[in-house]
């Protein structure tokens, strides 16, 4: 079996290939990115599926609903909140009988690292009554995300792949399997299952309920889920999901012997496994990477027959990613020894805007305009300006959720505060602000909106926007701002004073007011001005590649 | 066998590069390899760091845990002793002797200096400097990987194999810098041990 070399979503992109996708739909958001990012590029290479990102995850969920509706495979991705967007299109989803496997690959973020919360997409699962897999191993990422389409279609709904940032972000050698050829295209053979009337949308709920003693069966019998049972100690058990089980057997050595364990990789939570270990022993350690979804569940109303310990009861850390140490810790074992830095207490490197940023010189205009008044209010969004909330720049004074600045600025501005101006950027404003923006021009509330145009989805590493920059004005126009207070400035560094004046008179309209300031995101354009290069490259003489390979 | 390798320095410096020569390197050498890397909003001049772990065994953990770390490779000073609780008590920390000062308080670049000295196996390598008279101040990371190959358990010629692979596409001329920029960081960290900067 061929070997590759693979990070954890690109795994996934390859399990998704291998399971015979015709098409994979996603918004970028970390750690989520890369699976379409591989895909994209294995479509320039093999002719592969379809790789699209989408305007929201919303839309990208209901792309994958479409081509499962035409009895077709499709991948779904975005991050943990990004599956707030999608949500009604997703627990609505399961609803519906799905004969063309359907799989969300959602990638969630323990700690934070490049998100606004650490939600765990297990409880949406569970919500929405549709099995999760959740690998512990890149090379399970490959193997579930096959399954995932088979279990799919098995039980017609759609099925939840749960990554996290650890395994996301890791590379590592895997084992690949044959493609598996596509559906070819099947309509639904009952239409009605499809068309959430009430009177079918309660039969197809009550259907989706009668099929959860099979999904609970299938999770006991899961190769996924796996019981070791020690059979002469029986005073301590640990319960691992996903990839807690990596730093479990990380600190078998120092624990030096193995207690009876049960791993879940396959939901919902297996309950008879559970119920096993729980009947084997006195004390159970629940390690989870994520919120405590199984230990909630084992702890319940009631008092429990076995004493949990775990993030709620402060075994491990309430909030949080997992570590090895955090595991060894809950273990009771002491820390490795290790180089100490006595006495000397380091600076953070917080992340920043890079030199140059058009971002930076849009924000100078945005401070000296704002010069004089007494209470400006500045709300943002979500995006690489967020780092405007940080020195030196400080100028921002919320980030809260996508699109939520121009929604709160109406909010604001209507509450009495003056002058309100919400930041974001061309991405943000085409996945969840042109709702809000239709809102404050309806309502001509007294805001100012700036649009950091930089014509790419930044903080993700530039990927193509939905909307080209030459339709953004139409967009805003159509949405009912005026021709006036539609202005459109560039974002240059010499040109701050020049938009400080622009956006000063547009801060001074009664009403609502729109400045665009556009500018390439330099990120975005150095891998432009690359693929151009090596794009001339590929089109020199034959005998210099020849030459290439041949050294 | 096993060999942990904490990589660190500042979004944009090159963090990745480096361990992906490694990685590809010790591959080639058939050990297994896990490459645990920092992607999205740190990249942006933040702190980075990336984990590799070696083993001819099956590898758990994606994550280095304290202490388990044989080498801390930094492009920068204050980057490389950051992590340094990840440090075995017998590992080396090797790292860039200039600064990537894009932070007001930046500590006073001597004192970094002394407490790298200070460390049981630690080097200071002037990379910036060997790589300009390589050809070009660039290649800080292949000089960084080159000294770190005085340390690494694998073959020089599987490193240097993973550098020409590295740079193949970019033509034959880059892999000839790099290559050069590769043996000036190994002839500087070559003989320092334990804890001789390259500075006198």
């Amino acid at each position: 079996m061929p070997q590759r070399i693979l990070l954890g979503d690109e795994a996934v992109a390859l399990g998704a290939v291998h399971a015979g996708i015709t098409a994979a739909y996603g918004y970028p958001g970390t750690p989520s990115t890369e699976i379409l990012e591989y895909l994209q590029s294995y479509r320039e290479s093999h002719n592969g599926p379809i790789a699209s990102w989408c305007a929201n995850e919303k839309t990208a969920y209901e792309a994958a609903l479409g081509t499962c509706f035409a009895g077709r495979r499709a991948l779904v991705t975005m991050k943990h909140v990004g599956l707030n967007v999608a949500a009604d299109a997703f627990i609505n989803s399961a609803l519906v009988h799905t004969h063309g496997g359907l799989v969300l690959a959602v990638a969630d973020d323990p700690g934070m690292h490049s998100s606004q919360n650490e939600q765990d997409s297990r409880w949406y699962a569970d919500l929405a009554r549709v099995p999760c897999l959740e690998p512990a191993t890149q090379q399970e990422a490959y193997d579930m995300t096959r399954e995932a389409f088979e279990l799919s279609e098995r039980f017609g709904v759609p099925v939840v792949l749960r990554l996290v940032t650890r395994l996301c972000h890791s590379r590592t050698a895997i084992t690949v399997g044959p493609a598996r050829e596509p559906n070819p295209i099947r309509r639904a053979s009952n239409r009605n299952s499809w068309i959430l009337l009430p009177a079918n949308a309660r039969r197809q709920w009550r259907e989706l309920l009668a099929r959860q003693p099979d999904i609970a069966r299938w999770s006991d019998a899961s190769p996924w889920n796996t019981l070791h049972r020690n059979e002469h100690r029986t005073d301590l058990g640990v319960i691992t999901t996903g990839i807690a089980r990596n730093y479990l057997r990380e600190n078998l050595d120092g624990l030096g012997w193995l207690p009876s364990h049960l791993h879940v990789g396959a939901y919902p939570a297996p309950p008879h496994l559970l119920r096993e270990l729980c009947a084997h022993v006195q004390r159970v350690l629940v390690l989870e990477d994520g919120q405590p979804f199984i230990e909630r569940q084992l702890r319940g109303l009631f008092p429990p027959s076995v004493q949990v310990m775990g993030r709620m009861s402060g075994e491990v850390p309430e909030t949080g990613e997992l570590t090895p140490d955090i595991v060894r810790m809950a273990l009771k074992l002491e820390l490795r020894p290790a180089m100490k830095l006595d006495g000397l207490v380091l600076p953070n490197r917080p992340p920043q805007l890079c030199q140059g940023c058009p971002h930076t010189h849009a924000y100078h205009a945005l401070q000296a305009a704002l010069v004089g008044y007494d209470e400006p209010m500045v709300t943002a969004d979500i995006g690489c300006y967020t780092l405007g909330a940080l020195a030196p720049l400080q100028t921002i004074e919320s980030c809260v959720c996508m699109g939520a600045s121009i929604g709160m600025a109406r909010g604001a501005a209507e509450a009495g505060v003056h002058p309100v101006v919400a930041v974001i950027g061309d991405s943000t404003f085409v996945h969840s602000g042109i709702t809000a923006l239709a809102d404050a021009a309806a309502a001509n509330a007294d805001m100012t909106l700036l649009i950091l145009d930089n014509a790419t989805v930044g903080m993700t590493g530039a990927q193509d926007t939905v909307l080209p920059q030459s339709r953004l004005t139409d967009v805003i126009r159509a949405l009912g701002v005026s021709e006036a207070q539609c202005v459109v400035v560039d974002a240059h560094p010499r040109k701050v004073h020049e938009n400080a004046t622009v956006l000063r008179r547009a801060i001074e309209h009664h009403g609502l007011s729109v400045v665009i300031a556009r500018r390439e995101c330099k990120v975005a354009a150095k891998r432009r001005q690359r693929a151009a290069a090596s794009e001339a490259a590929a089109s020199a003489p034959a005998t210099n590649a020849a030459q290439e390979v041949a050294s | 066998m096993k060999y942990d390798i904490l990589f660190a320095g500042v979004g944009g410096q090159g963090v990745l590069s480096m361990a992906a020569i490694i990685g590809r390197a010790a591959i080639a050498h058939g050990l297994q390899a896990k490459q645990s890397e920092v992607h999205g909003m740190a990249q942006r001049g933040g702190a980075v760091q990336a984990h590799l772990r070696l083993s001819d065994r099956t590898i758990a953990s994606d994550l280095i845990g304290h202490g388990m770390a044989e080498l801390i490779l930094s492009l920068e000073p204050l980057e490389g002793l950051r992590y340094l609780e990840y440090l075995s008590p017998r590992g080396a920390l090797v790292t860039a002797a200039e600064a990537f000062a894009n932070i007001p308080d930046y500590p006073e670049l001597g004192t970094l200096h002394a407490r790298v000295r200070a460390l049981p196996r630690g080097v200071l390598v002037e990379a910036e400097r060997l790589a300009s008279e390589a050809g070009d101040a660039q290649m800080v990371n292949t000089v960084m990987v080159g000294a770190a190959s005085a340390f690494l358990p694998m073959d020089a010629v599987h490193l240097e194999a993973a550098v020409r692979e590295n740079f193949a596409r970019k033509g034959e001329g880059v892999v000839g810098l790099n290559l050069a920029a590769f043996r000036a960081g190994r002839a500087a960290a070559s003989g320092l041990e334990p804890a001789a900067p390259s500075r006198p």
